[in-house]
């Protein structure tokens, strides 16, 4: 498959590291030295050009392209690039966009712009915080199946009664399976024996009912299991969302923004929210404001300094959590290790939502376990499926060894794979899958 | 006459317009005079003459009056003073007649004192209900003048601007703000394009409910001699068609010298849902008739009205239930929960009717009715005082400072029914409750300073609450100015201030008070 990326930031360039493997990546900036670049780090055909100009879309070879991702960081550039494309020639079409506005006036139609798919980062990145919320100890929850299955990474606290238990005394959930166990960001397959060790991540695939109560035995014992009290800091469109999305789950968050105009305008916007105006970072205010009983502290601000300073300044004062969407991917983990607990990357969840929609052909859904190491995908059984019709003791003998299948979805219901469970026709198969086997995957399933 | 900055010509010449249109409604005493021949056809015929004459002259003070807001305010407040001075004319006449041309009908009658005939003019446009008759029969009165003193209220009531600006397309520009400064409550509901089509619309809905409760009390009538009970015996068409004129406009005049007591059961009941809808937002029977009940059920004043409603009434029965000194009514439901459904919405959409005199009941169930003196019924209403939406706003405001006190940088929209209120009309939501709360201070201090020096058997009690009762466009007071009696005890000092407050009340304060300033006129 040909995939013409236009846009080479951090979102283009991570959507063409994920795809270069498996197919033809051609990637369009008008930035010389990102192209130059480009060359050096990934196999794929760099084009210097402005991709809202249609000669440079045909040297590009949109002709030829099935997809078209406009990942740029102007909104209306992506918006244009679509409709030149869509224009020139017949590519599927994903825009990356920033405002919501534009989000909802595509999602009448699906086809406004001439987007076939679109993804707004700030809308992803306050679904993946709000996820991370519902799931207290987890570091990564990806949906799939619409939401029956989970896939859910958790850390192992030392403290927790499963650490030092071997997955088969731990496996005591209805309808959850061991994925997969990350030690020192290396992936490996569980077997009975595995001892979960405390610090260790388990990736477990399950309903989300087995994934909550795996979560609650995961924490340690005196951690309060449920939230209640959550404060978002920063009232861009990033806070505005987590908190709209918090307010549809039944929490009362409260809300913090310096500026007192926009203050007001959230504050009409959001009837269960406690705005306030003042500034974050005066560690005065977050003590008189009780911060630190806040359950989880989320930081949304421009600066990703500011983040930490508020996060740390939170944690310190005693809250239980802090989540922070930081910008840049370098401070990611130098953050998570300074005290932040989780640090969500909005140009992360973009590429990899965008992603998902690109790779495999008959994979609906891909979660990136550890960048290069793993993913998770969720694929339609067809009659050429190496599973079809066949227990699923037989079937792992054609499959390469590192490959597990998590879940099983049929007509609404989920299946919990034992060996003798037989995969139909139509059944959708969660399965996690090593970097390695992606290929394998590919053709037997 | 450098310095003024307002065009008071225009402003004149557009209630003249008013006042020539005023002949209209004069006509109708005249069919009620030549129908039953017992008088009062010359000061009606003498009346509509003096109101041409006034409002051609007025009106040729400025031949195209260009209004702006300023002149609005001038225009609406003098347009109601001006009605009342005309309307007085008729009760002046039958108590005098004129001089070598015709003799007075009732030379008795107590309204040819000049302050008691505007009081009882002013207190019929304003839809206050306070009568200073001093005995409401037909020996006492011509049927034509008591009628038109019920057809005041009924012109009052939906307000004599609006009506204007329904009919003269000259009041196309500028109508909504005439129509702003003249509606109860705050802010305007425009829910046609067109501001004549408003106008139209809220007038039609208005006649169409009175028509429909002149038909039912008429009905009732009728069939009860079919039905071999009598239903209604006293509701002749005469009473349907005066107390219809009274209802909607929550105005409470009643040519029954015992109000509604003097009907039955059947009729106090049939009265009451008719006073209720005259306390709803008429904007909210335009959704209801366009086939948008959500609107309804989901107006937060509509659901505050509506409770309070059943909460005074479900307390005052209870008081009267139980109250062993009412005869016929302690221990008894059905005349408990009548009479108390009847006096809470008598007082909350300020009409004033009385199906007994409450003076006689015991000072629990007294003193909730008059704390909804000062409750008024809905926005854009025909009722009075100061209305439950600006209760709602004040009392969200105030339980929005409770919590900005403990979270001085919390920031709290006022929201009603989840749509937030802007901060500009809170603040003048909170100055004209203040405002309000301000004159009947000031007011109830002169009129009991007044009723010391002039009769010293007035309590402060009574005073007080005649005076919140004008203000608030309710109607009766308590103690000696009760439902069965009148307000001709005070002095004519007070009478005349009384009528100030009922201008003011009508026009919600701020229109006629801010005449007054210094700078409306000069800067």
């Amino acid at each position: 498959m040909r995939v013409l990326i236009v846009g080479a930031g951090e979102v283009g360039s991570s959507i063409a590291a994920d795809l270069s493997d498996s197919h033809e990546v051609v990637v369009v900036d008008v930035d010389a030295d990102y192209v130059e670049q480009l060359q050096y780090d990934l196999d794929v055909l760099p084009v210097q050009g402005d991709g809202t100009e249609s000669d440079v879309l045909e040297e590009a070879g949109v002709a030829d392209a099935d997809i078209v991702i406009a990942s740029t960081d102007d909104d209306e550039t992506n918006l244009a690039v679509c409709g030149t494309a869509a224009t020139l020639a017949d590519p599927f079409t994903i825009a990356r966009v920033q405002k919501t506005a534009y989000l909802r006036t595509w999602r009448r139609t699906q086809r406004a712009f001439d987007v076939d798919f679109m993804v707004c980062t700030d809308l992803l990145t306050a679904q993946s915080i709000v996820r991370l919320i519902e799931f207290p100890t987890a570091t990564d929850v990806d949906p799939f199946s619409s939401g029956r299955v989970q896939m859910a990474e958790f850390e192992v606290d030392p403290e927790s009664e499963i650490a030092g238990q071997t997955v088969q005394a731990a496996d005591r959930f209805e309808s959850l399976t061991f994925a997969a166990v990350v030690e020192d960001g290396e992936a490996t397959i569980p077997t009975g024996e595995t001892v979960l060790t405390g610090g260790s991540k388990v990736l477990v695939i399950g309903t989300p009912d087995s994934v909550e109560s795996f979560a609650a035995a995961v924490a340690p014992s005196s951690a309060a299991a449920s939230v209640d009290d959550i404060v978002v800091v920063g009232g861009g469109q990033q806070g505005l969302l987590v908190a709209e999305r918090l307010e549809e789950r039944g929490f009362r968050p409260r809300l913090i923004e310096h500026d007192e105009t926009r203050a007001r305008d959230l504050a009409e916007q959001l009837p269960k929210t406690t705005v306030m105006a003042h500034d974050a970072t005066d560690a005065d205010f977050l003590a008189a404001e009780n911060v630190g009983d806040a359950d989880v502290v989320i930081a949304c601000l421009d600066s990703d300094e500011k983040c930490l300073l508020v996060s740390l300044l939170s944690k310190r004062l005693g809250a239980g959590r802090a989540i922070a969407s930081i910008e840049t991917p370098e401070y990611v983990s130098l953050f998570e290790t300074v005290g932040i607990d989780v640090a969500v990357n909005p140009r992360e969840v973009t590429a990899e939502e965008i992603t998902r929609f690109t790779r495999e052909r008959r994979a609906e859904n891909v979660a990136i376990v550890e960048p290069g190491e793993a993913e998770v995908l969720e694929v339609e059984v067809d009659d050429e499926s190496v599973l079809a019709g066949r227990p699923i003791r037989e079937a792992v003998a054609d499959l390469p060894s590192e490959v597990v299948i998590g879940a099983i979805t049929r007509d609404d219901t989920v299946i919990t794979p034992r060996g003798d469970t037989v995969v139909e026709v139509g059944d959708h198969v969660v399965v996690f899958v090593p970097t390695g086997a992606q290929a394998a995957i590919a053709e037997k399933l | 006459m450098s310095g003024v900055r307002v065009d008071w010509r225009a402003s004149l010449a557009l209630v003249g317009s008013v006042l020539t249109y005023l002949a209209v409604p004069l006509c109708f005493p005249i069919a009620v005079a030549l129908y039953y021949g017992d008088g009062g056809l010359v000061a009606f015929l003498v009346t509509i003459a003096v109101t041409l004459l006034l409002g051609f002259g007025l009106g040729r003070l400025d031949d195209d009056p260009d209004i702006g807001a300023r002149e609005g305010f001038l225009m609406v407040s003098a347009t109601w003073l001006a009605v009342a001075l005309v309307g007085a004319i008729p009760y002046l006449i039958e108590a005098h007649g004129i001089p070598g041309v015709v003799a007075a009908t009732h030379p008795e009658s107590t309204l040819g004192d000049p302050a008691n005939a505007l009081f009882e003019s002013m207190s019929g446009f304003t839809t206050t209900g306070a009568t200073v008759l001093g005995s409401i029969s037909f020996d006492a009165h011509t049927r034509a003048m008591m009628m038109w003193r019920q057809e005041t209220q009924w012109l009052g009531g939906m307000g004599i601007v609006v009506l204007a600006v329904a009919i003269l397309p000259k009041l196309s520009v500028g109508g909504a703000q005439l129509m702003e400064a003249e509606a109860p409550g705050p802010g305007l509901e425009k829910f046609t394009p067109k501001i004549a089509e408003t106008a139209r619309a809220l007038w039609g809905l208005y006649v169409g409910l009175t028509a429909l409760e002149i038909a039912l009390l008429y009905g009732l009538h009728l069939l009860g001699p079919a039905l071999g009970t009598p239903l209604a015996p006293k509701m002749t068409f005469y009473n349907a068609v005066a107390h219809g004129l009274t209802t909607m406009p929550t105005g409470g005049f009643s040519p029954e010298a015992r109000s509604i007591e003097a009907f039955s059961a059947v009729v106090q009941w049939v009265i009451v849902p008719f006073m209720i809808a005259a306390g709803v937002n008429f904007a909210l029977f335009w959704h209801l008739v366009t086939g948008d009940p959500n609107h309804v059920r989901e107006d937060a004043e509509f659901r505050g009205y509506v409770g309070l409603l059943a909460v005074a009434t479900a307390l005052v029965a209870g008081f009267l239930y139980t109250d062993p000194g009412l005869a016929g009514i302690a221990g008894a439901l059905e005349p408990s929960l009548r009479h108390a459904a009847f006096q809470v919405a008598s007082f909350v959409t300020t009409t004033g009717y009385a199906t007994v005199d409450f003076n006689a009941w015991g000072t629990p169930a007294k003193y909730v009715l008059l704390a909804l003196l000062f409750v008024g019924g809905s926005a854009g209403s025909t009722g009075g005082g100061i209305k439950i939406v600006r209760w709602l706003v004040v009392l969200k405001s105030v339980r929005r400072e409770f919590f900005t006190t403990v979270h001085p940088d919390a920031v709290r929209p006022v929201r009603l029914a989840g749509q937030v209120i802007d901060e500009s009309a809170v603040r003048g939501i909170q100055a004209f409750t203040l405002c309000y709360l301000v004159l009947f201070a000031v007011a109830s201090v002169l009129v009991v300073a007044n009723g010391a020096a002039v009769d010293g058997g007035m309590s402060v009690f009574e005073a007080v609450s005649a005076t919140a009762s004008t203000l608030g466009n309710v109607g009766p007071g308590f103690g000696a100015f009760g439902p069965m009696n009148s307000y001709l005890p005070f002095p004519d000092s007070t009478k005349v201030l009384m009528v100030g407050l009922m201008w003011v009340g009508r026009l919600e304060v701020f229109p006629v008070l801010v005449l007054l300033t210094r700078s409306y006129w000069s800067s």
